[in-house]
């Protein structure tokens, strides 16, 4: 079967920008949720978000895209520049139509759509930018990565709320699997805009706690809802024969394990998260007592918080493995969790160390998890487990192990 | 022993009737459903037609909490998914739910719901700080448009893989070629999917409007969508949607089951050109059609007919046209080949999979639909485009194809099956 390694990572998450500082940020516990500045949080009960600060788009983007994007495809092309320049991919390295791009996308670029949507109602209809069809649409990202770099080879988009970063790299893997050599995968997301941030207040997961240091608490006796962020990762993940193409190339680990399903309406069934699980270990070909670390998708609500447990304990049992969740420091990525989750993974195995959970003071005893807390635990990571889910029922899991 | 991924269920809400009989006599006959749109006042906007869906949700048996929780994307997947479900003769509850799963293709998800909402809680407008105050309890499943596969996954009880797959006008393409996926790979083994799209609002209208691609001919707009014709001046918006039972051929075969054909080649490609423009030469759409036939083991002999693109736009003829020669050589002025987008509009993501139920429905009755509205054809694009007329043809592999904003090129090879029942 054909094997996907990861070479290349860009990050821009609430915590750092690009691997090293991120890395540095979130082996630290540095936490980066704070009072929104976007926009005037004042006539909105949540007030604080995880937001990428010092990015400046006109630094790294010619000019011409600036009008044409949202700041989440901004960070998105920012993001796959870096990851390219470190996996070394230069132009013409790899033929072109063997790259596929494949993003997970939940919001579209929507700041810039509030924005249209009140030059077509306030002002007129010839007041919309000509930009708005595809600027706001959930296919933006994959289709500018595309155009960016000249890559003609499968383009995908899919879409399956907060699991959807996790898809996103399971369905790149596939390409690979299909012929192409690299593909160009994960996700970045950003809804910080008032017409979004409606939306996100009615979910119902928003924590209603404005303090930072309390407001998302997984796994926590208070756990009161989540925070949001934005940002996420980019990756390069390609075949080992094409990362020995170009000598010297950096293989951070590979993806052996992926899986997804779904949670019945009925009360009655289990929850899918354990099953995703567990198809993702089989699919690797490995047994639970090999997983040095789980990523939890650690959503912050009780009883998402505590079916996740149980499914924990259930493959590993009780304190069986270390679970860390350095999404407490960004609050959640949307599209883009799942695959900076992943790349944290990946790091963690890369560098020996696993990243802390920051803020939880009362872990539920229940629960009996090792949580690993406050300090990162640093020590060999051969594999890890990452998990992630996404309102309305979506479960997903990955696996990703060190490069031998 | 490889898998292969078979149709054995269709459900389709389309302009011009609800469910597949309305649709496949809409078709054959090449009649036209675009119309002057009735959704909403739409006088101030530069192109002011459609393919409308005349959908009534409570004659389509949905509940008052459905009617109110759904956008009406969402309404149409459920619809024509009960449709589906029933055509297929599937017991769904008998199934292990861990093995079906759901890909349902969309490009502007929920986006009509967006708008509205918008425009209450910015006041049409007035205030860039929406006012919290009048947010929906559902505006979040307006956000994103998974919340749709969620939907379709609760009416079919799935428990396996389920995702949304968005890649613009390609989604409905895209999310079926995802769905023969999983059911090649072994993640499930049904696979509900299809697309949808209820695009018709003004924030839409007005995307296609100011880059000049959607038609102007107003005053006749059962007649404005002309694909291959000399005097086609644009696009014409639809909606509606296609929801497909897919399933692996053995899975279907020991039931008995009644298969449409198989989704035995796909592929897509990014053109790497313009989010918006397509290069006349065809490229990308022509290696994935290479690619589509060969993961088929078809030769471009094989191809009894096209279901074009077909939107309406001088670039979008001359781009496929020249893709389909550069894939068939000479056989490509030996096929037919239609667009359905004459005769029902444009319906962003839910288009590519009522091409896929049209086509099918091709293969059943031996006739090939038309190209409506072709009067004069562009001695640019010389092609046999099926004017006007359905035509008679037994066709026994097929090839479907799709193009959109973001640079997105899909093509699909159906293939009829030996001993396929009924």
């Amino acid at each position: 079967m054909t094997r996907a390694v990861v070479t290349g990572i860009g990050i821009a998450s609430p915590n750092g920008l690009g691997p090293t500082a991120y890395w540095r940020a979130t082996l630290h516990g540095e936490a980066a949720i704070k009072p929104i500045t976007r926009f005037d949080s004042a006539n909105y009960w949540a007030k604080i978000a995880g937001e990428v600060p010092g990015f400046e788009a006109g630094r790294h983007l010619q000019g011409r895209l600036l009008p044409q994007t949202d700041h989440m495809t901004r960070l998105t092309l920012v993001g796959t520049d870096w990851a390219l320049r470190g996996a070394g991919v230069q132009p013409n390295d790899i033929p072109d139509t063997d790259i596929a791009v494949i993003t997970a996308a939940t919001a579209g670029g929507y700041e810039f759509g509030q924005r249209e949507l009140q030059k077509l109602w306030h002002q007129g209809p010839e007041y919309v930018s000509a930009y708005q069809s595809f600027a706001w649409f959930y296919a933006v990202n994959t289709g500018q990565i595309s155009i960016r770099h000249g890559t003609r080879g499968p383009g995908a988009v899919v879409v399956s709320e907060q699991a959807g970063g996790i898809d996103s790299i399971g369905h790149a893997r596939r390409q690979l699997r299909k012929g192409v050599q690299l593909a160009l995968t994960g996700g970045m997301d950003s809804s910080l805009c008032p017409w979004a941030w409606v939306a996100h207040q009615a979910s119902g997961c928003l924590s209603r706690n404005n303090n930072p240091k309390r407001a998302y608490l997984p796994f926590d006796r208070d756990a009161s809802g989540y925070v949001a962020g934005e940002g996420g990762a980019i990756m390069v993940v390609e075949t080992p024969e094409s990362a020995a193409g170009r000598p010297g190339t950096r293989i951070y680990g590979e993806i052996v394990g992926y899986a997804s399903t779904f949670d019945s309406k009925m009360p009655s069934r289990e929850p899918g998260l354990k099953r995703a699980a567990e198809l993702a270990l089989r699919d690797a070909g490995m047994d639970a007592s090999e997983i040095d670390v789980v990523f939890a998708d650690a959503a912050g609500i009780p009883e998402l918080d505590k079916a996740e447990a149980e499914a924990i304990k259930g493959i590993f049992g009780p304190f069986g493995v270390p679970v860390t969740a350095p999404k407490t420091m960004t609050g959640r990525l949307f599209a883009g969790g799942g695959s900076l989750d992943v790349a944290s993974a990946i790091l963690s195995i890369y560098w020996s160390a696993i990243p802390p959970t920051i803020n939880v003071e009362n872990l539920v005893p229940e629960y009996e998890i090792d949580l690993v807390m406050n300090e990162a635990r640093h020590g060999k990571i051969k594999a890890a487990l990452v998990l992630g889910r996404g309102k309305g029922g979506f479960n997903s899991a990955m696996v990703v192990r060190e490069y031998r | 022993m490889s898998r292969r991924a078979v149709i054995t269920g269709v459900g389709v809400v389309a302009p011009g009737g609800i469910g597949t009989k309305a649709y496949w006599k809409l078709l054959s006959e090449g009649r036209t459903a675009t119309r002057n749109i009735t959704h909403f006042d739409a006088s101030p906007y530069r192109s002011r037609m459609a393919g409308e869906a005349d959908f009534d949700p409570v004659r389509e048996g949905l509940t008052p909490q459905e009617i109110r929780r759904l956008d009406r994307a969402a309404q149409f997947a459920v619809v024509a998914g009960r449709e589906a479900m029933s055509d297929s003769g599937i017991e769904f509850d008998q199934l292990d739910p861990g093995r079906i799963g759901v890909s349902l293709g969309t490009a502007v998800g929920c986006t009509t719901s967006l708008e509205r909402e918008f425009i209450v809680g910015s006041d049409r407008g007035k205030y860039w700080e929406v006012d919290q105050s009048y947010a929906v309890p559902h505006l979040y499943d307006y956000f994103t448009p998974s919340s749709m596969a969620t939907e379709l996954a609760w009416t079919v009880g799935a428990e396996g893989p389920v995702s949304v797959v968005s890649t613009g006008c390609t989604s409905g393409l895209d999310s079926v070629g995802y769905a023969a996926e999983l059911i090649m790979e072994g993640s499930a083994d049904v696979v509900v999917t299809g697309g949808t799209e209820a695009p018709l609002s003004p924030i839409t209208v007005v995307c296609f409007d100011v880059i000049r691609a959607s038609s102007t001919r107003n005053d006749d707009p059962t007649t404005a969508c002309r694909p291959f014709d000399k005097t086609r001046d644009g696009l014409v918006l639809g909606e509606g949607c296609a929801i497909i039972v897919l399933e692996e051929l053995e899975h279907a075969r020991a039931r008995g089951a009644h298969i449409y054909g198989e989704v035995a080649g796909f592929a897509s490609r990014c053109n790497a050109y313009h989010m918006t423009g397509l290069h006349p030469e065809g490229i990308e759409m022509s290696d994935a059609i290479n690619i589509a036939l060969k993961q088929a083991r078809a030769d471009a002999t094989d191809v009894g007919y096209i279901n074009a693109h077909g939107s309406g736009t001088k670039q979008n003829d001359l781009h496929e046209t020249a893709a389909f020669k550069r894939s068939l050589g000479a056989h490509a002025y030996k096929t037919p080949v239609s667009g359905f987008k004459s005769m029902i509009g444009h319906s962003l993501g839910a288009i590519g999979s009522l091409e896929i139920v049209g086509s099918l429905l091709a293969f059943e009755q031996d006739l090939i639909p038309p190209t409506a509205n072709l009067h004069e054809q562009d001695p640019e694009c010389d092609l046999d485009y099926t004017p006007l007329v359905a035509r008679e043809k037994k066709v026994d592999t097929l090839l479907t194809v799709g193009s959109g904003f973001g640079g997105f090129q899909s093509a699909m090879v159906l293939k009829k099956v030996e001993g396929a029942g009924r």
